[in-house]
């Protein structure tokens, strides 16, 4: 076990450093940020101080070790805009953010898992094909378009919901929660449903393609032939097989909705990270834009790392290969 | 051995039909099956592979899944009709008094649940037990079936054991109910040869020991004239000849048996080749008209070509199906 949370771990910082590099590289070696920080008025004599200030006259290497340097001592610049640290500006934004996601993820799994199971084990009925076509339409329609469909329904013609911010909040340990008012439960709704259908979709096609495969299984079959009542075929057989996947996958989805729930944050003018991400890139606050691709690339992979062990947790098979290996 | 038949008949079999639907039609993958299993008896059921002896196993139990179905038939135990049965009695009876031994041990057990766990569940769908009866049910069984350290495989995977004493486990829990009827399919078939021959003696004396009768399906007539007190040939879905294992394998009526035994390695002098039957079993939407084995049969005439031959019997338990029957004279 040691070895393989060790090769995980090396894994993952690897990672880390190929990004850094590549955002590095793109952000600030490609183009130069002194065009954007000084007047076009300047003197040649003002612009070359800037440039040695800022360290730009220094091969591209060096300026790399100075950003790693500071980023190792959590140091990813200070906002232009805002003129505090882009880091902290981000991890501000973060509850926000997380509470969007991770209601979004329950949503999902308490929704499209039950249905999924049922259409898995009813393969082939129309009711079950039904939802299988129309679970294509729920990942397939774009994010902001069903955003816009939401407020105009829920919004502008019927009244129900309110269209943005995040509403009444209330301080828990000195972070703002919404889901612990009315208000701000109505205000995280819309966000949260759109942020939901995709998933809601995912996790029925993949429970049900994998209820529907091991309940073809010899072991189900077997089970039935020990008189196993089917409730807990279903429970023990087919659905710790399928959490293997299930888990895997809401892991992923858990990465994937922390850097791509900008859209819906800005639909919904929701005051996450992502919302932040857009503002400063729109502004050319470059220090935020590194900062939130390198918070959330750590957050892709301490999620995918923590995937990992959950799945070594959850399939005895795992630790056999591992054993080996 | 005495004679089977002088028993009390456990389980019969009238009549079962199970046919498979495709977008064509239903075809019979056994048709009209009638058998009688008799109390302690091993009645071995052979045939090629594609004769419908899986499908039969699984019929019996009731376990056959869309696109198959039973359409008609009886399966009689103990005087109760377990077609006519609700599904709750029928899933009491699974496991408990009619058990099943699967092909493949390497999918049979779910590769995610302990062993301990799998051969508990057996026991706590049919009734209470506390955790430490459980337990020594549990080790008790698996020591029975030669497995080393059973309370350590409790807590295992399945993954962690090989191919042979993952047949052994499955065998266990087959036995731990103390069934009245165990159904084998070819459960030996996946296993390299030296663990096979352990595995076939080993059935032998838990089945001799336990007095449960076991029907042993197995495409490989040489295992089963080891096993058997009596055999039953399939072919396409019908049985074509039953008969005490010595009246088989002595006085074979039916040429598919013939030619089954033809074909078993032990029967020919080294160096002979094994004459196979040629040709291989009808797929169930090609069966022949007339009698379906009348295309790869030496006597056939026009009579096996327009007429499928119903059982006949010599009013002892000895059925063939078969127009022109081998005689005594020439089985010699
Ligand atoms: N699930 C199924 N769907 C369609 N055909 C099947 C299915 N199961 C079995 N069959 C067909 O039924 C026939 C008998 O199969 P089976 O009982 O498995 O043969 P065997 O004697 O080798 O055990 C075969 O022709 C097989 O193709
Ligand atoms: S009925 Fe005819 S074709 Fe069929 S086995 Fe007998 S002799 Fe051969
Ligand atoms: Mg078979």
């Amino acid at each position: 076990m040691l070895t393989f949370v060790t090769q995980r771990l090396l894994q993952s910082v690897a990672v880390l450093f190929a990004v850094s590099i590549a955002v590095f590289l793109a952000v600030y070696a490609v183009g130069n940020p002194v065009d954007l920080l000084i007047s076009p008025e300047a003197t040649q004599a003002e612009r070359a101080e800037m440039i040695a200030r800022l360290g730009l006259d220094r091969p591209v290497w060096a300026q790399y070790l100075t950003f790693l340097g500071n980023a190792l001592q959590g140091d990813l610049g200070t906002s232009f805009v805002h003129g505090q640290p882009a880091l902290s500006l981000i991890l501000s934004r973060i509850p926000a953010t997380f509470e969007l996601v991770v209601s979004a993820l329950l949503l999902a799994s308490i929704i499209g898992i039950p249905i999924g199971l049922w259409v898995g084990l009813n393969d082939g009925s129309l009711g079950a094909r039904a939802v299988m076509t129309g679970s294509i339409l729920g990942y397939s329609i774009p994010s902001f378009w069903k955003g816009m469909v939401l407020i105009l329904v829920c919004a502008v013609w019927l009244n129900w919901l309110p269209a943005s911010g995040r509403g009444d909040t209330v301080t828990v340990l000195g972070v703002p929660f919404s889901f612990l008012t009315v208000d701000g439960l109505r205000h995280m709704a819309m966000p949260v449903i759109n942020l939901a259908i995709p998933n809601i979709a995912l996790m029925i096609r993949l429970t049900a393609a994998g209820a529907s495969e091991s309940a073809r299984m010899d072991y189900v079959k077997f089970a039935r032939a020990k008189g196993v009542r089917d409730t807990r075929i279903v429970r023990r057989h087919i659905l710790r097989n399928i959490l293997i996947p299930i888990v895997t996958v809401l892991g992923v989805e858990f990465g994937s909705l922390i850097a791509f729930s900008t859209i819906t944050e800005t639909v919904f003018a929701w005051p996450g990270m992502g919302k932040l991400l857009i503002t400063s890139i729109y502004q050319l606050d470059r220090p935020v834009v590194v900062a939130y691709v390198m918070l959330v690339t750590f957050i892709f992979v301490t999620v995918n790392l923590l995937v990992d062990f959950a799945y070594a947790a959850l399939d005895p098979r795992v630790k056999l290969s591992e054993r080996m290996s | 051995m005495t004679d089977p038949r002088t028993r009390k008949p456990v389980l019969e079999v009238e009549g079962l039909q199970t046919v498979f639907h495709d977008l064509e039609g239903a075809w019979p993958a056994i048709n009209a099956l009638d058998l009688t299993i008799y109390e302690g008896e091993v009645l071995g059921l052979v045939g090629e592979s594609g004769s419908g002896k899986s499908v039969a196993g699984f019929s019996i139990l009731g376990l056959i899944d869309t696109p198959g179905e039973i359409t008609a038939g009886r399966v009689l135990f103990q005087g109760k009709d377990l077609r006519e049965m609700d599904e709750e009695s029928l899933r009491k009876l699974r496991g408990a008094d009619l058990s099943m031994i699967f092909q493949d041990p390497l999918t049979t057990l779910n590769p995610v649940l302990t062993i301990g766990e799998q051969m508990g569940e057996a026991i706590t769908e049919h009734g209470q037990a506390d955790a430490e009866a459980l337990r020594r049910r549990c080790i008790d069984t698996l020591t029975k079936v030669g497995i080393t350290s059973p309370e350590e495989r409790l807590s295992q995977y399945p993954h962690e054991l090989s191919g042979g004493m993952r047949q052994r486990v499955v065998i266990a829990i087959a036995l731990l109910n103390s069934p009245k009827v165990i159904i084998a399919d070819e459960p030996t078939t996946a296993l390299d040869v030296t663990i096979q021959s352990q595995i076939i003696a080993e059935m032998q004396r838990l089945q001799h020991d336990s007095g449960a009768a076991l029907i042993w399906i197995s495409h490989d007539l040489g295992v089963v004239a080891e096993l058997a007190d009596r055999i039953a040939v399939m072919y396409a879905g019908d049985i074509v000849e039953i008969g005490t294992t010595d009246e088989v394998l002595d006085r074979p009526r039916h040429p598919y048996t013939r030619g089954l035994l033809d074909s078993v390695p032990g029967d020919v002098p080294p160096g002979e080749p094994l004459r196979q039957i040629e040709g291989s079993a009808p797929p169930l939407n090609a069966r022949p008209f007339g009698c379906p084995f009348h295309p790869r049969c030496a006597q056939a005439t026009d009579l096996c070509r327009s007429s499928d031959p119903a059982p006949q019997g010599d009013g002892a338990g000895r059925i063939w199906r078969c127009h022109h029957p081998i005689t005594a004279q020439e089985a010699a």
